[in-house]
């Protein structure tokens, strides 16, 4: 007799689907608890810190919605390897505003958010018809050259960028805006994955001639995605301005582009929750090595393979499926 | 000034072609997806420059060694991590493109920096071409990267593992009920792949220095050339590496040298408005599929 | 509409790839209401044909008029919403996804949203409904199974339910009955009648000679990417150039 392997929800998961999950305390808690544990982690713990991690945490939520906006990006099969082209336009943008013209964290960071979603679409709409590895060698090839654009051109404050920008009035201010922000994104991106609206996203990343087929212009929906994407990175790139008092080049870096996709890779791609994850793994650790200066992104890199080859369906997706599903051996006839 | 220009025009696009020859031919025309192809570059240039300054091994040797280098390196990117992942294009990129990040900033942290990083040229002096001066290297370099197109192309369409590379892009199912082993062919088209880099290294390096951000720079550029020329497609990467390297030395020449980068952009931009797969593209685009 | 504007007018259409003709100067035209057959040997050029009327290939020449409207190079989900929806011969569904879930797409499609007065409704009864008209049993619950689990005879009812959903006027099904058994070719058969007793256009592609021409009214033969033959089936299929396309000169 020979044994296989199986994998069956545990009795609470199909106890608490749908309204029976009101039935008891024991079900409730179960669907609540990793729901909150993000909440009350994130705004609970932060005030406690020492300045020096408050400043790791503000860097740490940044690259995770940095990573949840690629996450965005691939679940409608758009492949982004330059998440630091909506961050240096968010950065560049806000920047502008409050170096040339005065205005006020309150007002610089909606008008980028926004209008850095515009942009950035706009810069790749001719890409979205085309297969997702052209997409994926523009975005790499974009912000690279933007740098260097800057760099030549000396517009924007040129290779020294613009500094003295305003902050914000109150450390902890900047700390619970990012916190909010982050954990809007991430319940407010899940809800939409798992709607019918998601079902088509996902549908076109799968097999989106068939989802032509069906009537649908995926055109007008990759779009949507890409500016939902963009947007909230540019978002990410406008905070980190004020944060940093500091809009420059290094926006356009390597670091933004290479750290949510080794945050998604690690903490699993699709799962918004997976790279937030990830990015809190990888930015504290990376931190406490950084006195090994390039070191670091060595470290991202051979994480990037490590976890592409050996987990890849990523930390969350692993420990979802463990808190869920269950093992055992069985006998087959 | 315009004999200057053009001549230098021409040594530009050879650099550029010899550039994404090598990329070319694993990703374009294999399908193996390469993006550590920049850190191989870098790789052989400064494993050359070990060989010859560290180790005092004689010049010949170490290019050999090193092209020889970059060749198993290829092989074993593609039989520890390819294999791995393949099919999956996204992950085949994000793996190369770590591991490629990963050796690249291993050389910046070991302090593989400065300007005593250089590779000796093959020749020294120039020649004159009317009243332009070109030195020894760069002629060499043009006609090693003539050399190699046209051998390419021939390898690529009238030899048995040439055609073998290109019918595993096409179609892999195919190609194995003819008898081909997709995974040894996949894995020594990015052996060749690799050794076409570090070919790409030894000859052009010695202009400059061996900086890690020539890596990066290589990658981009063979992006850029493959992108507009189609990829996949050898007369597309000429075509490209032409437009690309006569705009860039014209606007260095007429207009002022840091324009260079937009021309590149606006050649990409103009492109995927016009032919988005490519000037020369065999690929078929996102709709046509039977 | 007059009786005499045809439905779908394809006229002189040609289409190559790379030097091969796959489709050369292939005209028709199909009325309302009718159910067109189009048969050849493999590599006909049939698939092709029905790329090019709903917009996945442009045509290097020719027109394709759609109810008087040029739709010559239109995109695929404009076609759609005009009223045209097709089968793929390769039946690719969502494999991770429930079998009703998958009929949500194109219920989502701004045809479906035009033709019920605005609003969507609830796509999840729609689609349930829709796969029991095809024949998913009610009581097993096949609806609810993901569809990566299903046979082959399901996910072919599934794609004709998916075509279904879109409430076309003009139904292309790109050989639908390929790898099904003759009972299960006889149970989607009556679905195909309900169709056309609803007034539908059908064009059917298919190698199941037998089966398709008891329900088409007129036949088509492309071979080598050209229209050789058109009439009712038996006169199609006594054509010597039909004979000498599907078995060869030697035989004919």
């Amino acid at each position: 007799m020979k044994r296989r392997k199986e994998r069956i929800d545990r009795g609470i998961k199909a106890r608490s689907e749908d309204i029976f999950a009101l039935s008891s305390y024991r079900e409730m808690l179960y669907l609540l608890v990793p729901r909150a544990i993000p909440v009350v982690g994130l705004l609970g713990a932060a005030p406690f810190l020492s300045p020096y991690w408050q400043e790791v945490f503000i860097s740490t939520a940044v690259y995770a919605l940095l990573a949840i906006s690629w996450d965005m990006l691939i679940s409608a099969g758009l492949v982004s390897l330059g998440q630091s082209l909506f961050y240096g336009i968010g950065s560049y943008i806000a920047g502008a505003l409050n170096y040339y013209w005065g205005w006020s964290p309150l007002f610089t960071l909606p008008v980028a958010t926004i209008g850095g979603g515009i942009l950035c679409t706009i810069m790749l709409l001719p890409v979205l018809r085309l297969r997702g590895i052209y997409f994926a060698m523009v975005t790499l090839v974009l912000p690279l050259m933007l740098m260097r654009l800057v760099e030549a051109t000396r517009i924007l404050g040129g290779t020294e960028g613009l500094t003295g920008l305003t902050p914000f009035p109150n450390p902890l201010m900047s700390l619970y805006v990012i916190q909010i922000a982050l954990l809007i994104a991430l319940f407010g991106f899940r809800r939409i994955i798992n709607s019918d609206y998601g079902l088509i996203v996902r549908g076109i990343s799968d097999n989106d001639r068939s989802v032509m087929s069906a009537g649908i212009n995926i055109y007008w929906y990759k779009t949507q995605v890409l500016f939902l994407g963009a947007s909230v990175g540019s978002f990410t790139g406008a905070f980190g301005t004020h944060v940093d008092m500091f809009a420059g080049m290094p926006g356009f870096a390597l670091d933004y582009a290479i750290m949510p996709v080794a945050a998604a890779v690690v903490g699993g791609m699709g799962t918004f929750a997976g790279p937030m994850i990830g990015a809190f793994i990888l930015v504290p650790l990376s931190e406490g090595l950084r006195a090994l200066g390039a070191l670091r992104i060595v470290f991202y890199g051979l994480f990037l393979v490590i976890f592409v080859v050996g987990l890849p369906e990523g930390l969350f997706s692993y420990m979802q499926r463990k808190y869920h599903q269950f093992e055992r051996w069985v006998h087959v006839e | 000034m315009l004999l200057g220009t053009l001549v230098y025009g021409f040594i530009n696009s050879c650099i550029l072609a010899l550039i994404a020859l090598g990329f070319n031919l694993t990703f374009g025309i294999s399908g193996v997806a390469n993006f550590a192809y920049g850190a191989v570059y870098i790789f052989s240039g400064f494993l050359t420059w070990i060989f010859l300054n560290s180790l005092g091994v004689p010049y010949l040797l170490s290019v050999i060694i090193s092209i020889l280098c970059a060749a198993s390196v290829g092989l074993l990117v593609y039989y520890l991590i390819i294999l791995r992942v393949k099919g999956l294009s996204l992950s085949e990129v994000m793996a190369t493109f770590g591991l490629g990040l990963a050796i690249m900033e291993l050389f910046r942290y070991f302090d593989f920096v400065g300007f005593k990083y250089t590779l000796p040229v093959f020749f020294d002096g120039s020649i004159g071409i009317g009243d332009v001066y070109i030195d020894y290297q760069r002629l060499i370099i043009a006609l090693i990267a003539v050399g190699l197109t046209v051998g390419l192309y021939l390898f690529t369409h009238h030899t048995k593992i040439g055609l073998a590379f290109r019918a595993i892009a096409q179609d892999e199912r195919t190609a194995l009920t003819f008898g081909i082993d997709s995974d040894r062919i996949g894995a020594l088209s990015m052996a060749f792949g690799a050794g076409l880099a570090a070919i790409a290294a030894i000859v052009i390096l010695p202009l400059g220095t061996i900086a890690v951000e020539g890596g990066y720079e290589v990658l981009i550029n063979a992006l850029a050339v493959c992108i507009v020329g189609g990829l996949g497609s050898t007369v597309g990467i000429l075509v490209a590496s032409v437009l690309i390297g006569y705009a860039q030395t014209f606007t260095a020449n007429y207009l002022e040298p840091h324009w260079m980068m937009l021309v590149s952009l606006i050649a990409i931009a103009v492109v995927l408005v016009v032919k988005p797969s490519g000037l020369f593209s065999h690929q078929k685009e996102l709709e046509e599929r039977i | 509409m007059s009786d005499t504007t045809p439905l779908l007018k394809v006229s002189n259409v040609s289409k190559s790839f790379g030097g091969v003709a796959a489709v050369y100067a292939v005209s028709f035209k199909l009325n309302e209401g009718e159910l067109l057959g189009i048969i050849g040997p493999n590599g006909s050029g049939k698939t092709t044909l029905v790329n090019l009327i709903t917009g996945f290939v442009k045509p290097d020449k020719g027109k394709i008029e759609y109810s008087g409207k040029n739709i010559t190079g239109w995109a695929p989900y404009k076609i759609v919403s005009l009223g045209i929806a097709r089968t793929f011969q390769m039946v690719r569904p969502f494999y991770q996804l429930p079998a009703f879930k998958n009929l949500i797409v194109p219920l989502y499609s701004p045809r479906v949203k035009k033709l019920a007065g605005g609003k969507y409704g609830d796509r999840d009864a729609v689609a349930l409904d829709l796969l029991e008209e095809v024949g998913f049993e009610r009581d097993a619950h096949v609806s609810y199974k993901v569809a990566g689990s299903l046979p082959q005879g399901y996910l072919k009812r599934l794609e004709l339910a998916k075509n279904m959903a879109l409430r076309p006027d003009l139904v292309i099904l790109d050989e639908l009955f390929s790898g099904l058994s003759l009972a299960e070719v006889a149970s989607i058969v009556p679905i195909i009648e309900k169709l056309r007793f609803q007034g539908k256009t059908i064009i059917m592609i298919e190698h199941r000679l037998k089966e398709l021409f008891r329900i088409a009214d007129r036949v088509m033969v492309l071979n080598y990417g050209e229209k050789i033959a058109e009439g009712s089936g038996k006169a199609v299929m006594e054509s010597e150039s039909v004979k000498k396309a599907y078995l060869g000169s030697e035989t004919a």
